[in-house]
């Protein structure tokens, strides 16, 4: 039977073969802008504008990647964009993670008033406008807690990681207490590193979410040049290509060789490569994150 | 979920008649005293930054200056949202939002299962692992970059797509795709799909291999070749996985992304490109007619809360799986 099974008929062979012919269509759609972006990135920006770049630069310059580089603008939004990216995920995976825990303890009185409170924050917001007010009456606009205390908390991440926390036998909490550990000790010393699989999907979805952000940066700090992000600065790169006018001025004032388009293309491969080479090694744990939620984003 | 919830319930039970014999109750409180010093600061901060904001609302039944604040300013009823629902541009925003809405919802299920399946299918191990994580590649670029590549790949001048459809004679010369209103709810979805197909698959891929082998070994005992084994078998055990999923995005379907519709809808399209949060934005924030952007907000949260209730009621008529 095992034989049979394993013998491929003609249909078998005509469905592999356009089964393979789809996933490399699909593959193709999915890499050339990348790939086609990384050649302009390396190309001289006024003859990248005659076209006919695909996969390799025509001429090859370092000169895009070395504007990038020493615009201040962007050495302030790299060091903005860091900094958030690490104080707001090592914030909120810590301080999710203790509510997590909080309500994963069954004996715990108002546990379920507790988690009604967070699932419906899932489904139901104020909206841009009370929100927006909301942060000028506590000063959170024009400063750069404003990327940090309001997405602390994750009711999203809490569930994953509460359902995670349950599937801990409960045998290993209940012989700590019976040795007379206190709750942050069984916190620190037996869930959290029990739960690193977990921690590390949330905190890759809090650090992309963090690291690609802009509109925060745009609605509550469009005032505060030194809290723009990476991001916010290339959208506005983005608005400058759009603009032709803007092309030509910039081209006149720069060297010649640096266009709006050729810098952008230098700047997406330089915001986007430390997330690209952190991912594939993070796949296994966001994808059994994604399963323990059960639900995804 | 529910039975979670049931199995959750039936733990505690067990526990709490254990915790009877094994602990004290002076060590139960001390116990209980930790956990709700601890909770304390996360219901102080739910109410900040979830339930103050719905206190905002009311400026919605307001015209709401800011030198009066929310409870001094005047009390109007419901002329915001009569005000709202005679704008024509609103409707058009609402009409936008579902087109889009409905476009990423249909486009993305049905992709995401395609690729799902067929990924299944590919035997060679490290080209489907290959294959995988490429597909999830676009997930984790920002809207903005992935906005860039629509502008590139668009373009007239030199952008790819218009250069293999003159290639295969297909159209006669180049098309400017973002200055025709026809294209854009299409482009939208198109580019969505392009971004979320490989992550959305993550849980069908997941959900297929949790399917009983000794179902397809019966269907290749029966002689079914791959196709049907797919349609007989995988597609079936994927139903509920579907079906859960599909409830809980039809309460996101006004939440058609920003960044798109934001950077990519210039003048020529504005009117089909402009969705809620645009609208928000524009009219609510930028022109300072506070009233009126809140009042948008709760059209939206209200429809969300509707979708997600109605379509969770359908699965549960089907007797299908539901959420609640």
């Amino acid at each position: 039977m095992k034989i049979k099974m394993n013998r491929k008929t003609p249909g078998d062979i005509a469905f592999d073969v356009i089964n393979g012919i789809i996933l490399t269509l699909y593959m193709i759609v999915l890499l050339y802008p990348l790939l086609n972006t990384v050649a302009i990135s390396f190309n001289d920006g006024t003859d990248a504008l005659r076209g006919g770049i695909y996969l390799w630069p025509r001429m090859f310059t370092w000169k895009n990647y070395i504007t990038v580089l020493q615009k201040s603008t962007m050495i302030t939004a790299a060091k903005v964009t860091v900094a958030r990216t690490v104080i707001g995920t090592l914030s909120s995976t810590l301080v999710t993670s203790l509510l997590a825990y909080v309500l994963s303890r069954r004996e715990f009185l108002f546990r379920r008033q507790l988690s009604l409170l967070y699932v419906i924050t899932m489904y139901v917001n104020g909206g841009l406008v009370p929100i927006l007010l909301l942060y000028k009456n506590l000063g959170l606009t024009n400063s750069f807690w404003v990327y940090i205390i309001p997405g602390m908390v994750s009711a999203f991440n809490m569930l994953v990681m509460r359902t995670y926390i349950n599937g801990i036998p409960a045998s290993l909490s209940e012989s700590a207490e019976i040795d007379g550990a206190g709750h942050m000790t069984i916190f620190f010393k037996i869930i959290l590193p029990l739960c690193m699989p977990v921690i590390a999907t949330i905190s890759l979805f809090t650090a992309v979410y963090q690291w690609n952000s802009w509109f925060d940066a745009m609605l509550y700090n469009r005032m505060s040049d030194n809290l723009t992000t990476l991001q916010y600065e290339l959208m506005k790169l983005l608005n400058s290509v759009t603009n032709n006018n803007a092309t030509a001025e910039t081209m006149k004032n720069s060297t010649g060789q640096v266009t709006p388009a050729s810098i952008r293309a230098a700047a997406t491969v330089v915001t986007s490569l430390p997330i690209l080479c952190l991912y594939p090694f993070l796949q296994r744990y966001f994808v059994a994150g994604l399963t323990i939620g059960g639900v995804k984003e | 979920m529910g039975d979670i919830m049931k199995e959750q319930q039936s733990a505690a039970v067990v526990r709490l008649s254990k915790d009877k014999h094994r602990s004290s109750l002076k060590k139960q409180l001390k116990n209980q005293r930790t956990l709700i010093l601890l909770s304390i600061p996360f219901v102080i901060y739910a109410i900040i930054f979830c339930y103050i904001p719905l206190g905002g609302w009311l400026m919605a039944f307001e015209k709401y200056k800011a030198k009066d604040g929310i409870f001094h300013s005047k009390w109007v009823g419901l002329q915001n949202f009569t005000k709202l629902f005679s704008d024509d541009i609103f409707l058009k925003v609402i009409r936008n939002t579902l087109a889009m809405g409905i476009i990423n919802l249909v486009l993305g299920t049905v992709l995401a299962i395609l690729f799902a399946v067929l990924l299944n299918e590919v035997r060679l191990i490290l080209a489907k692992k290959f294959v995988q994580t490429v597909s999830y590649l676009p997930h984790f670029l920002s809207p903005i970059i992935v906005t860039g590549i629509v502008f590139d790949v668009l373009s007239m001048e030199h952008g790819i797509i218009n250069q293999v459809l003159i290639a295969l004679h297909i159209i006669p010369k180049a098309v400017n795709f973002l200055a025709e209103p026809k294209y854009f709810w299409w482009i939208v979805g198109l580019t969505n799909a392009w971004k979320e197909t490989g992550w959305n698959s993550i849980i069908y891929l997941a959900a297929i291999t949790s399917i009983n082998p000794d179902l397809y070994e019966a269907a290749s005992i029966d002689g079914a070749g791959r196709l049907s084994k797919i349609w007989h078998v995988t597609l079936p055990g994927l139903k509920p996985t579907i079906l859960i999923l599909l409830i809980m995005n039809v309460g996101n379907v006004l939440n058609v992304g920003f960044e798109l519709q934001y950077i990519l809808g210039n003048g020529l399209v504005q009117s089909v490109s402009q969705t809620i949060d645009i609208y928000v934005l524009k009219y609510g924030i930028g022109q300072n007619n506070f009233s009126l952007g809140t009042a948008a907000g709760i059209f939206k949260s209200a429809v969300s809360i509707i979708l997600i209730v109605v379509s969770n009621q359908v699965a549960k008529r089907l007797g299908e799986e539901h959420l609640f």
